[in-house]
């Protein structure tokens, strides 16, 4: 069974339906280690070699985050500008990440349909995490497309709900490291027959 | 050597320490083994006390009066005024309901309107004593139930007034015997000569003297007397606030009871409040104890021996009416089944003012004296198989009905209710408070100044006045349902010793300690407390780190710098307080001070605080790309 890192990090957790609504179907699962970030470097003072014993011990690293600004909250920057030492997760002898798997599971205001050419966004999610995907791969590690619960200003209790469920299925497959090799160039997790197999019955 | 004080005061004083815990062993209350100890001791089976057991019941009615005094202390006006509604509402259809019932089933078996009416009365009441300290006892007060109980019983002791001014009027016999019979009668003195306008202005000015005197006078006697800082006169002055209330509720005929309730409630704001509680709890406490064994001797067993059915008739038609009534209340304001569950069984006793009210009705030949007995006895009786009732009702009806548990979110841990106490409200301790309250906490606040409590108060902190050493004053400030302590008392000599015995006394308890320097912390984290603050650590690394800014450091790089310093420091605190400390000698510790800071030192240098600081580097990465691309 792999063994998964959440990375967790959201500026306002408390105020986030969503995002609790997500955490809460996860948290408790074996396997999974629950990583909040600002709760545990609230002065942004993080401990790089805890860290990077954390990453050791994980098969699997997801960046779990809200969308700010097309980006990750600053706290998730700030970990990967210290956490991945030149060295250690990349360079010469920096393969200390190497084969493991990473993906971002993000959670945005704006629906799927504004982040396209036309769109007010312009661009879309995967072409906005591209920093991430590279990051990834400049460690040596396979990147994963993204889980991304999208709209998240009029959702339904119900939808959310159907996205946690989604996010846990997804978590459980990762683990159990059940057929995501051949699905890794769809655009989004949640789009997989793997995940929406289940929710029909 | 019967009859004695001493022997009397021995008497009473073994039964409670023998049946109370027994009582508290078998699972009852402590109410049922007062009550036991009384009739234990009493004139029907070992006869220890024999007649004067009425006189010591009046005596200890001071006890009820104590303890009104003391659920006065933790009601607010405000809040008070916000009951208002519960305490007419119920009240009036508690008190009402059962008097029209009893009142009716009193005639119906053929006693004339005025003893029926008498005794209805006396039904109507309910037994404050046994009531609320049952409640208290098992921390129910916050509770519906809790709260209606209070409000009824509020209610009796506001109307048993009026009681006592209606029966004269059932009188039949020539003024002259009423008259004397009202100069006999405890509760009314000289007014009663006064024409009805001034007897009403006089019940008026004395509310009102309790209520600026309470304000105006005793809150200000009690900072002078704190300020001698002498224990003992601080308990004579509370001692004196009850007696003097008592003393002017009986001269005008008011029930001291109801004086007393009110005069806590002017006194609950003031910074005295947990000082007053914790002070008069043994008093009360006691004087308690003593009127449930009185109550427990007065039972007369040979009326029940004349007439066993009769009285036990009355016992059970007394306690079916009075439940009857209870249950409709609940139904009437909507309570819930447990709740209104706990309410029937609860108030199904007659109370103490019946003793009262009774005697009063028999002095004025209202009542004869089998009547009287025999009501006597029916009151004792219900008044000691209520807490039996009680526990029955517990064990075996409300355990099938359960309650339902309410159930917590996951991640939803802000609780508004989670309690915190904070001790020493100087320029530490303030700015804690002045942070928590800006965060929408409330701490309960102690300290120890007089004149700064004080002041503190009139800048609108919620300081209270005590001296936190002392558990009592811990405890009446909710210490047992706080779950943080802040202590931020910079005297060690206070502080270490109060973590100590909170550690031992409250190990749930969550404890923050202030500490003035690194010796002081070692102490606390061998005492076993986690989270120990510096005082000195944190300002003196920013001065220092300003320092280093002004020399020409980056910001940034000097605060990353610090925030590691304080980490390696707290952490070189940690393992250095885990070994035994032996410090005999003043020289020896001197010795270990300047080792230890060469120690630290040398940790620092051997770490060496700037080159290991790898992050945002690209010293490596430019090396790393001149090896792989050789110069041309």
């Amino acid at each position: 069974m792999k063994r998964i890192l959440i990375l967790f990090a959201h500026p306002k957790f408390e105020q986030s339906k969503t995002n609790k609504a997500l955490v809460c179907k996860v948290i408790n699962r074996e396997g999974v280690t629950f990583h909040d970030l600002y709760e545990h470097y609230p002065d942004f003072n993080i401990d790089v070699l805890r860290e990077k014993k954390l990453l050791q011990q994980h098969d699997i690293v997801i960046w779990h985050h809200p969308f700010y600004w097309y980006n990750c909250p600053p706290l998730m920057k700030q970990w990967i500008d210290v956490v991945l030492e030149f060295g250690w997760a990349y360079g010469p002898d920096g393969n200390a990440l190497k084969n493991k798997k990473c993906l971002n599971v993000i959670t945005t205001g704006g629906s799927r349909e504004l982040y396209c050419s036309e769109g007010n966004n312009h661009y879309s999610v995967n072409e906005f995490l591209r920093p991430f995907e590279q990051t990834a791969r400049l460690c040596g590690m396979e990147y994963l497309p993204p889980f991304a619960v999208m709209g998240t200003h009029g959702i339904s209790q119900p939808q959310l709900q159907r996205h946690a469920e989604q996010y846990d299925l997804l978590i459980w497959s990762l683990k159990t490291d059940a057929g995501f090799g051949a699905l890794s160039d769809c655009s989004f997790l949640n789009d997989t027959p793997l995940l929406n197999k289940k929710n029909k019955l | 050597m019967k009859g004695s004080i001493l022997f009397e005061a021995i008497v009473f004083l073994s039964g409670a320490v023998i049946c109370v815990p027994l009582a508290k062993r078998l699972g009852l209350s402590s109410v049922l083994g007062y009550l036991l100890a009384g009739i234990l001791i009493g004139p029907y089976v070992l006869g220890f006390v024999g007649e004067e057991g009425e006189d010591i019941l009046h005596f200890a009615e001071f006890g009820v009066v104590m303890m009104l005094f003391l659920i006065g202390l933790e009601i607010e006006p405000k809040n008070f005024w916000g009951m208002r509604k519960t305490i007419l509402g119920m009240g009036g259809t508690q008190v009402i309901g059962t008097m029209l019932l009893s009142y009716l089933g009193f005639s119906f078996f053929g006693y004339g309107w005025k003893v029926a009416l008498t005794i209805s009365m006396a039904v109507a009441l309910s037994s404050t004593a046994i009531t609320l300290q049952t409640i208290k006892e098992k921390r129910l007060l916050n509770t519906t139930y809790g709260a209606s109980s209070f409000s009824i019983l509020l209610f009796q002791d506001i109307i048993v007034i009026l009681m006592l001014a209606v029966i004269p009027l059932l009188a039949t016999s020539d003024p002259t015997a009423s008259a004397a019979a009202h100069s006999n009668a405890d509760h009314s003195a000289l007014i009663d000569n006064l024409p009805i306008g001034l007897q009403t202005l006089a019940v008026i000015l004395s509310v009102v003297t309790v209520v600026v005197t309470g304000r105006y006078l005793i809150v200000p006697l009690l900072r002078v007397v704190a300020m001698a800082r002498v224990r003992e006169l601080l308990t004579a002055s509370a001692l004196l606030i009850v007696l003097g209330i008592t003393f002017l509720m009986q001269l005008v005929g008011l029930s001291p009871a109801l004086g007393a309730f009110l005069g806590g409630v002017v006194l609950a704001t003031s910074e005295f409040k947990h000082e007053l509680e914790s002070t008069l709890e043994p008093f009360k406490g006691l004087l308690l104890g003593l009127f449930f064994m009185a109550v427990g001797a007065s039972i007369n067993f040979i009326v029940i021996g004349e007439y066993p059915l009769l009285i036990s008739g009355l016992v059970i038609g007394v306690i079916l009416i009075k439940g009857i009534v209870l249950f409709a209340v609940g139904s009437l304001f909507k309570m819930k089944i447990d709740q209104k569950l706990l309410l029937t069984v609860g108030l199904a006793q007659i109370g103490e003012f019946a003793f009262v009210l009774l005697s009063f009705a028999y002095q004025l030949n209202i009542l004869d004296t089998g009547q009287l007995d025999m009501m006597l006895v029916v009151t004792a009786l219900t008044m000691t198989l209520a807490p039996i009732l009680g526990l029955l009702n517990e064990r075996f009806v409300l355990a099938r009905i359960g309650t339902k548990k309410t159930e917590h979110g996951p991640i939803d841990h802000i609780a508004k209710s989670h309690k915190v106490i904070l001790v020493g409200f100087g320029h530490f301790g303030s700015t804690v408070g002045r942070f928590l309250r800006a965060s929408g906490v409330e701490a309960t606040i102690l300290d120890q100044d007089s004149n700064r409590v004080e002041l503190l108060r009139k800048m609108g902190f919620d300081v209270y006045y005590g001296d936190a050493t002392r558990l009592e004053l811990l405890e009446s400030a909710g210490i047992s349902d706080a779950h943080i302590l802040v202590c931020a008392i910079d005297d060690p000599d206070i502080s270490i010793p109060l973590a100590k015995s909170l550690k031992e006394k409250f190990p749930d308890l969550k404890l923050m300690f202030r500490a003035k320097n690194r010796y002081d912390a070692y102490e606390l984290l061998q005492l076993g407390i986690e989270n120990v603050y510096r005082e000195s650590l944190e300002t003196s690394v920013k001065l220092a780190a300003d320092v280093l800014h002004h020399m020409g450091h980056r910001k940034y790089t000097v605060h990353r710098q610090s925030q590691k310093f304080i980490q390696y420091d707290e952490e070189s605190l940690r393992r250095l307080s885990d070994r035994p400390k032996s410090r005999k000698e003043y020289i020896f510790k001197v010795r270990e001070e300047i080792q230890q800071q060469e120690k630290q030192l040398e940790e620092d240098l051997k770490r060496g605080i700037i080159s290991d600081d790898r992050q945002w580097d690209t010293h490596e990465m430019q090396m790393s790309a001149r090896k792989k691309s050789p110069p041309n």
